[in-house]
């Protein structure tokens, strides 16, 4: 008898893998985003850039940190803490002071996501945590808006931005009110034109719609997103707009202004697609879907701020886990499609 | 006018490489007697045979050696003339050691096959028919080795109404059962006759995957008039040999969970235990031999061959030529075969393949990747056939919350295709964590 390998290695089936992987998903993520940023620092030159290196950084080395902390291998080569970072970059005013960033950016990652349990087990986006958190802390500095396209934008660093920390903020570029505040306060529609090459302003990554667009209809064509939840938030804002515009068109917008303005593809795209806060099944996905959008429209509508898609989708996250154990998928054999 | 948006195919499942083009246009060759063959006395679902030698004894090649042991049971049947060694413990592909005839095959002997009671498809009763198939000693060959006569029997109460010829042959590498199709066409028809009359069925389908026309062009030209049998194509998609899916896939009928095929009127046979049946029976043989693929990376003679049931994986790997740098061996195909830790594991009538990968492969795919938490990408959810959310299985596994996982979960309807784990992007062991928990729930509902 032969001399065949006296070291075989056991392994229990299957013996093959689609070679799919979380870091390849995530990386894919960021490059989808990349556009975006680009974009937003186009429009809002040196400010912009420095706000999203300052929110990626910050989140990085936070997690990093609470790892070694924790005496666990670090978290970061899994590239979701990259992609945190840069979206909660994108949700922030490009003129913020950077401290303000930085603190966000700690509490994005260490209570919205390590508290939890870290990847996998965040309860929330941990970006629209971090966020939430600067909203509530900063109310005022999170509602200052620079114009987009100022001709200085790669000369000047805004005077606010580098702010001393805890120190009151100096504005003084020219301020500007969002679409859905004008909208809100002075009733004024911006044009579609405006609203999908990101001709206004308001956050750093959340005025041009159609890149945002481009990078949904990236990873859906990679399988790395589940297109209904982006569709179905924009079909029940769509759709509720669409009604009420016809009992007021003087009170209510077009649904086209309500789809392209202010956070709502960048949300509904890149925020609540967030795998792990979530619903995992088709059903629930869509269900999630019409929450969103049904919060969103009544928080723009009826709410005391302009715009309702961050806690729109926070207030849906919450509600993710009671969907899943809601909606199953109903399982082979059993109920109406047996026999 | 509804049914015009169905396709002939299941919900979910998956696409991995089919690695068939190595092995599916070699035809079948024969292989050489071992100097040794171990044939186990169980190699089926049920009772283990009752062997009817003793050591020393001279056996011709297909003449009885065990008998069946009751109705879950099927007659074994010498592969070789020659002699009998022993009747020991050998080792199975479990690690757990069975009872077994070690046979040494006489080199110079001309080796003709014993000829037995014959069973003629035309005079012989449904009982006779399903007599013969157990003493023919024949299991389903497709890899369950569940006794082909017992389910061949409706429950009481129930019909029969469609006979399906599962020639699916959904696994990736395996090609045995695409040449069976192609150089045993009459003995498949043949086999259907019998399988007919056994089970009442009216009508009989044969079904085949896309990728092997060739096969199902064959069938189609050469199919008997008379005989009520039709050759459908579905699209390839794994794991449509699953009598579940392919049942699904061609009736569009649903077999309740924990349920048989009988519940919805179907009885599912593989090709190549057709063809056997239907080379077998009217001479009154017995199973000496199975075609098997040998393949994958590792192998240098690739090819299908009829084997000798007993033949060691040792000596097969020796005559195929194997790689010097084999690394993991496992018996049918990559997606549900069990690795083999022992080479001197003998081939039995459940074994479909022999693969062979080396390291490169296995560092590949599976090789001792960094494992992330669930992210809810829900690719297991859409890759699971039976709709199961392996992603919360899997959750609760690692807790060991058995009792949620069989009644809110249907744990134990999972058949371990592996579909979850094969797309799983954090490389969780689901359909590991599956088959530990359901042997731990059986063992625990045994304790209670």
């Amino acid at each position: 008898m032969s001399k065949l390998s006296q070291y075989l290695e056991i392994g229990s089936s299957p013996h093959v893998s689609s070679g799919a992987s979380v870091d390849v998903i995530m990386r894919n993520v960021f490059v989808a985003l990349l556009p975006v940023c680009a974009f937003s620092i186009y429009a809002f030159g040196i400010a912009a850039a420095l706000v999203l290196a300052t929110a990626t950084l910050t989140c990085v080395v936070t997690e990093h940190v609470i790892c070694r902390l924790n005496n666990k291998p670090t978290t970061i080569g899994d590239w979701s803490v990259a992609i945190t970072g840069l979206l909660y970059g994108l949700t922030l005013p490009p003129d913020l002071p950077l401290w303000m960033v930085a603190i966000g950016a700690i509490f994005a990652v260490a209570v919205g996501k390590a508290l939890f349990g870290g990847l996998g087990c965040n309860a929330f986006n941990p970006a629209l945590v971090g966020r939430a958190f600067l909203q509530a802390a900063f109310p005022q500095a999170m509602t200052h808006w620079s114009l987009p396209l100022a001709a200085d934008r790669f000369t000047d660093i805004p005077g606010s931005v580098l702010a001393f920390p805890f120190a009151e903020p100096a504005y003084d570029a020219v301020t500007a009110a969002t679409p859905l505040a004008r909208m809100k306060f002075e009733a004024i529609q911006a044009e579609n034109s405006e609203l999908l090459w990101g001709m206004t302003s308001g956050s750093a990554g959340e005025t041009c719609a159609a890149l945002i667009f481009i990078g949904g209809v990236y990873l859906v064509a990679r399988n790395m997103m589940n297109w209904r939840i982006p569709v179905s938030i924009m079909l029940t804002v769509a759709l509720i707009t669409w009604v009420f515009m016809q009992i007021d068109p003087a009170v209510y917008p077009r649904p086209s202004f309500m789809l392209f303005s202010g956070g709502l593809m960048l949300g509904a795209v890149f925020m609540a697609t967030d795998m792990v806060a979530s619903p995992i099944t088709n059903a629930g996905c869509w269900l999630y879907g019409f929450l969103i959008g049904g919060l969103v429209v009544v928080i723009r509508f009826w709410g005391g701020m302009p715009e309702g898609v961050m806690y729109a989708i926070l207030l849906a996250n919450a509600v993710s886990p009671h969907i899943d154990s809601l909606i199953q998928p109903r399982v082979f054999g059993t109920g109406k499609g047996a026999g | 006018m509804l049914n015009l948006a169905r396709k002939d195919s299941f919900a979910n499942g998956i696409h991995p490489p089919e690695m068939k083009d190595e092995t599916s246009h070699l035809a079948i060759r024969r292989f050489p007697f071992a100097p040794l063959l171990i044939v186990p006395l169980s190699q089926h679902l049920g009772k283990p045979a009752s062997s009817v030698v003793r050591a020393g004894q001279e056996v011709s090649r297909g003449q009885v050696i065990a008998e069946a042991d009751g109705f879950m049971s099927v007659a074994m049947h010498a592969p070789a003339s020659g002699i009998v060694k022993k009747i020991a413990l050998a080792p199975g592909i479990g690690g757990n050691m069975i009872e077994s005839v070690y046979i040494e095959p006489h080199p110079a002997s001309s080796q003709e096959v014993e000829g037995g009671e014959a069973c003629d498809v035309e005079s012989a009763t449904a009982d006779e028919i399903i007599a013969a198939i157990q003493s023919a000693g024949i299991v389903g060959l497709g890899g369950a080795a569940f006794p082909t006569h017992v389910k061949l029997k409706p429950p009481e109460g129930k019909t029969l109404d469609t006979l399906i010829i599962n020639g699916v042959e959904c696994e990736p590498y395996l090609t045995t059962d695409h040449r069976v199709m192609l150089e045993q066409t009459a003995d498949i028809f043949n086999g259907i006759r019998y399988l007919l009359k056994a089970t009442g069925a009216g009508e009989s389908i044969i079904a085949i995957e896309a990728n092997k026309s060739d096969a199902a062009k064959k069938l189609q030209d050469e199919c008997p008039a008379d005989l009520p049998v039709s050759i459908r194509v579905c699209p390839v998609k794994y794991p449509q040999g699953a009598e579940k899916m392919v049942i699904q896939s061609l009736l569009h009928r649903e077999i309740p969970s924990g349920g048989l095929p009988a519940d919805v009127g179907a009885i599912c046979v593989n090709v190549a235990t057709t063809a056997e049946i239907g080379r077998l029976l009217p001479r009154g043989h017995g199973i000496q031999e199975r075609v098997i693929t040998i393949g994958g990376p590792g192998i240098k003679r690739k090819g299908n061959y009829r084997i000798p049931i007993g033949t060691t994986v040792r000596f097969a790997l020796d005559e195929a030529g194997a790689a010097k740098d084999i690394a993991r061996v496992f018996l049918g195909g990559p997606m549900m075969g069990p690795s083999v830790s022992n080479l001197d594991i003998p081939i039995t009538k459940g074994t479909s393949g022999i693969t062979a990968f080396t390291q490169a492969q296995i560092d590949e795919a599976t090789g001792h990747k960094h494992i992330y938490p669930c992210i809810h990408c829900a690719r297991c959810v859409e890759a699971c056939p039976l709709f199961l959310n392996p992603s919360q299985l899997g959750i609760l596994a690692k807790n060991e919350e058995y009792d949620r996982m069989v009644g809110e979960f249907h744990l134990m309807d999972c058949f371990e295709c592996g579909a979850c784990s094969y797309v799983c992007p954090s490389h969780i062991p689901l359909v590991q964590y599956f088959r530990l928990s359901k042997k731990m729930v059986r063992k625990l509902s045994a304790a209670k």
